[in-house]
């Protein structure tokens, strides 16, 4: 066996380089630019020596973030990325030297300690190059962030959105909620609040609530008023501290009451009749009047520069059956120069009508007009006011004269049992929250805004509508029926993250006997 | 026996002066403790000649010189080289030396017998330092670096070369200069050895911050302690043997 010196033929080098003796020590070495072996480099210089070697990072126990100064708050689980940048951050002295390598030593994690192992490379006495893998402990310490420290302060909203509307019933609020959700408009939002007569969106910033206003001026037509209360000054910097309200007021017009214009407005609106139908409030107030079918729309300034008032109400609706039907042709029809836009997808008729509660006892059907000629046939059933017996306080009705009223108005045709209609609707809506717009009551509001949905697909175009898995999806049974219904098409699925193991299992199940 | 001096906090001792075996030139204006150090370990033996050349104190680095002679550069004043040639012993020859190559000291390393020199000196240089220092001229590179004065020191003893210098180098100069040769540093890694140490054939000063290991490997190659234990102990068994014998 031979005893080979490895360590002196390591040293000596590859070229036969003379070994020296460190100078510190006197252990034999290979000459290099500090002449010194390795650990006396070591004892000598400390390239760790500008970094510290302890730590303080922040956290905020409610939201669980870290602060990244100055005042950023980032999320950050324990052994992750950023939160190795974070810690990376706060250590001053890295820039001096190259980091080679970094990561986590396990600590537990109620111990409120972070561990990080770092290698670093440093350059010493004129070009040796030394590495050095040290360990820097960081203390975590609570401090609570701004945002949750005002949530605690219950000093968190900057911003109010206050959206009101002052009349009888809540579907305009509805159609509002759902336009909020198809747009995404309530994403920065930090609260709802119903509030009688409407709802309080509340925000942190100024900007995200006039964003909000613009949203809500642009789907429907409102009035809106800015206002704001200074909370703190400081007349050295200059600095205020404002809460801002957006007051904004809806129409107070809802779809399927009757309104009653002024004459000047009637002008206006190219000579539409005093007595109008409210079709619709979307953006504008579409108008039609049912004796003519005359069409006018009332954009917000319009309404607001002469507003009128309903004069009836969908919950005075009176059913009426319908006796008879004559559709009135164009050629029958009468006509004025200047006048507005007619509907064709209406269609004007002249019908006979019965009360349906009186419906075998008085045999004299009334004579009206209606603008529902393409709906309506013998024997059907029609919702409908008569104006004949109620009793209307309006300015500019009582100006109207007698024969110019007609004694019942058609609205809608009726398609049978409310709550038969309901059971068998295979969707549904999404809400904001179940509270912001459970309007008291208003119930019965609720169902007649699904109900308008179904019978009007131009309303229902900006509605997310979704699928109803509870429900079955086709009844053939009910297509005899001729009850309006949205088609699958306009349907969206909902989306459903939570399912269970079980179900799964289930589903592997079902293909296998497939 | 090897002396830890510092010139005015500066521990490169070798650029301010210089020590032959026959006299030892110290740079003017240094401290009294420095010129203490030198006085009272030579005084007695050699003549410590305080001067300057061509007004500057870095003489340890514009000259060269042995027990037999000293080479000056051109930039010597006459005043200088007078109180010069006054104060060493009148055995040794000075030389103005005419060469563009003008820190003679950076460029030559020499002992009593031979000397090294840089690659590019001139042809009449060579000439004079054969013949002022009476010793045998090669030229030479160490560990690749022409500065051949900067980074070799030697005695008649032995000699100290560049850390860097391969063992063949070291083969080659130390059969050149018939002398041990080692590897090795001062002033605590410096690989600039002719600044951070002057050295003869019985004394060495070193740096300030020469460490005890770079001592004892200056003391043992330069042979300054003939009193180390393990030359004793050798001499020592050698004359037991012969006298039993």
């Amino acid at each position: 066996m031979e005893y080979v010196d490895y360590s002196l033929a390591d040293q000596q080098g590859a070229e036969g380089q003379a070994s020296i003796l460190c100078c510190e020590c006197g252990v034999p070495i290979a000459p290099n630019p500090s002449n010194m072996c390795v650990v006396c480099l070591r004892n000598h210089v400390d390239i760790s020596a500008g970094i510290p070697k302890q730590a303080t990072l922040f956290f905020c126990r409610n939201c669980e973030r870290y602060l990244n100064p100055p005042s950023e708050w980032v999320q950050a689980q324990l052994e992750s990325r950023e939160l190795l940048s974070l810690c990376l951050k706060r250590l001053k002295g890295l820039k001096e030297v190259k980091l080679i390598d970094a990561g986590f030593i396990w600590t537990e994690p109620h111990s409120r300690r972070i561990k990080l192992k770092l290698t670093i490379h440093g350059e010493v006495m004129g070009g040796t190059v030394l590495q050095q893998v040290f360990i820097v402990e960081y203390t975590v310490t609570n401090q609570m962030c701004d945002d949750c420290h005002r949530t605690e302060a219950k000093d968190y909203w900057k911003c109010l959105v206050q959206v009101r509307q002052r009349c009888e019933n809540k579907k305009t609020f509805y159609y509002l909620e759902q336009m909020i959700l198809k747009h995404k408009a309530h994403e920065n939002t930090l609260g709802i609040k119903p509030i009688h007569g409407g709802l309080d969106f509340y925000y942190a910033s100024d900007n995200h609530a006039r964003k909000m206003a613009e949203f809500v001026g642009n789907v429907l037509p409102i009035k809106l008023t800015h206002a704001k209360r200074l909370i703190s000054q400081d007349i050295h910097s200059n600095i205020c501290n404002y809460k801002f309200t957006y007051s904004i007021e809806i129409v107070p017009i809802s779809k399927d009451s009757l309104v009653c214009l002024s004459k000047k407005l009637c002008h206006q609106l190219a000579g539409v009749a005093p007595i109008c139908l409210v079709q619709r409030v979307a953006n504008v107030i579409h108008l039609i009047d049912p004796l003519s079918c005359q069409v006018a729309e009332v954009s917000s300034t319009v309404f607001f520069r002469s507003p009128f008032e309903a004069i009836t109400n969908p919950k005075q609706l009176v059913e009426f059956v319908v006796m008879d039907i004559d559709v009135v042709y164009e050629k029958d029809r009468k006509f004025f120069p200047g006048q507005g836009q007619i509907s064709h997808k209406h269609a004007l008729c002249d019908v006979w009508v019965v009360k349906a509660s009186e419906l075998g006892i008085n045999d004299n059907p009334v004579h009206t007009k209606s603008h529902l000629g393409h709906l309506l046939k013998v024997g059907d059933y029609a919702w409908g006011y008569n104006l004949e017996d109620a009793n209307i306080n309006n300015e500019n009705f009582e100006k109207l004269k007698n024969d110019k009223i007609p004694d019942v108005i058609l609205i809608k045709k009726s398609y049978g049992d409310r709550m038969n209609r309901s059971s068998q609707r295979n969707w549904k809506l999404k809400h904001l929250n179940e509270e912001s717009t459970d309007f008291d009551k208003t119930k019965n509001d609720y169902n007649e805004f699904l109900e308008d949905l179904e019978e009007d697909p131009e309303y229902r175009k900006n509605v997310n509508i979704y699928r109803d898995a509870t429900k079955p999806a086709n009844e053939t049974e009910t297509d005899a029926e001729d009850l309006p219904r949205i088609t699958l098409a306009e349907m969206l699925e909902d989306l459903n993250l939570n399912i269970e193991d079980d179900a799964m299992g289930e589903e592997v199940g079902d293909e296998e006997d497939m | 026996m090897a002396l830890r001096v510092q010139f005015e906090n500066n521990d490169d001792i070798g650029v301010f002066s210089k020590l032959t075996n026959n006299y030892c030139l110290v740079a003017i204006g240094g401290s009294e403790a420095f010129y203490s150090v030198y006085e009272s370990e030579l005084a007695e033996t050699i003549p410590v000649v305080h001067a300057s050349i061509g007004g500057c104190r870095i003489i340890g680095r514009l000259t060269v010189g042995n027990k037999n002679g000293l080479l000056v550069p051109s930039a010597t004043t006459d005043v200088e080289l007078q109180h010069i040639r006054n104060s060493v012993p009148d055995c040794v020859k000075i030389q103005r030396v005419e060469e563009r190559l003008s820190a003679l000291g950076n460029v030559i390393a020499c002992n009593d017998y031979v000397a090294l020199v840089h690659p590019d000196l001139d042809k009449e240089t060579e000439e004079i330092i054969g013949d002022v220092l009476g010793v045998e001229v090669f030229r030479q590179t160490v560990a690749d670096n022409p500065l051949v004065g900067t980074y070799t020191v030697l005695s008649n003893q032995g000699g100290m070369v560049h850390p860097k210098a391969t063992i063949q180098e070291q083969d080659e100069l130390s059969s050149l200069l018939q002398v041990p040769l080692v590897a090795g540093t001062c002033n605590r890694g410096s690989e600039v050895l002719a600044a951070g140490m002057v050295v003869n054939d019985w004394i060495s000063f070193v740096g300030m911050n020469t460490t005890a290991t770079e001592i004892s490997v200056i003391e043992s190659v330069f042979k300054l302690n003939q009193s180390q234990p393990s030359s004793v102990t050798t001499k020592l068994r050698a004359a037991l043997i012969e006298d039993m014998s």
